[in-house]
């Protein structure tokens, strides 16, 4: 088994805000994420595949079709958008980083299957160099 | 479900991989410039991962601040700006980064604020790093 990871870059805004709580308990849990103007960020989306080489062409998955779906996916859906008013999976839930790699994995997982000859093994969205989310597909 | 997530977290220390199991000329042998008699220093990068269920109130595995306060208080607080050699922990311990990531999860194993530790991975320089999953 072969892991190949992709890496795409995108920039989008945010905030976190718990509708069912008060501001004040908004404002304890999240702090600065909390202030509803938002904030952004410069994220990293680093897609992970598994897959056995294909004995004629050494590939695990072709790039550039990895590439493709990331971009079709993802990106055009969240890059230079604000998470919770642009994109349906935030208008509920929180888009925190680790929201952000299981909406990522959903969006993902069946054009990577569809694709064939690999299976999506993990999302990983780095919010800053020094934060970031990991989702397996499990339960 | 359950996700992952991860911080990262700078330690500069100073160390001497050494052994008195080993004579002046092992020593010498096995550590090479590492064994030089009064120590060097690494920036190490320190790499901790989470594993637990996101919390449907907040979104989060673990919330960050209560993260950063335990690493802070059990880990970087205790070895930044610090000579590992002489820390209690490593008196009969090489302090190699095998080691050290070892050291690390056995200090925060018990501590973290939610979920389960996954895996600490300390970076000694840019080209090598070590990880440790508790095994």
């Amino acid at each position: 088994m072969i892991y190949l990871t992709r890496r795409a870059t995108f920039s989008a805004s945010h905030y976190y805000w718990n509708p069912a709580w008060t501001s004040e308990k908004n404002e304890q849990v999240f702090g600065r994420c909390a202030n509803r103007n938002g904030h952004g960020h410069n994220y990293t989306l680093e897609v992970t595949v598994a897959g056995e080489t294909d004995p004629v062409t050494g590939f695990v998955v072709d790039l550039k079709g990895l590439k493709e779906i990331m971009e079709r996916e993802v990106l055009a859906a969240w890059d230079h958008r604000h998470l919770n008013l642009d994109t349906p999976e935030f208008a509920v839930a929180i888009p925190t980083t680790e929201n952000l790699a299981i909406a990522a994995w959903k969006r993902l997982e069946p054009a990577v299957t569809a694709a064939g000859g690999a299976r999506l093994n993990r999302v990983r969205v780095y919010e800053t160099p020094e934060i970031f989310a990991e989702f397996r597909g499990e339960a | 479900m359950r996700a992952y997530f991860g911080r990262r977290y700078t330690i500069s220390a100073s160390h001497r991989l050494h052994t008195d199991a080993l004579s002046a000329e092992e020593n010498r042998t096995t550590y090479g410039k590492c064994n030089n008699p009064h120590g060097h220093g690494h920036n190490y990068g320190l790499e901790v991962v989470v594993a637990g269920a996101v919390n449907p109130e907040t979104g989060m595995v673990v919330d960050m601040a209560a993260l950063d306060e335990v690493v802070r208080s059990r880990v970087v607080d205790r070895f930044d700006h610090a000579n590992l050699n002489l820390d209690p922990l490593f008196v009969n311990l090489v302090p190699t980064t095998e080691n050290l990531s070892r050291v690390v999860f056995a200090l925060l194993k018990e501590a973290l604020p939610a979920g389960e530790l996954e895996r600490v991975r300390v970076e000694e320089t840019e080209n090598n790093f070590f990880e440790c999953e508790g095994e």
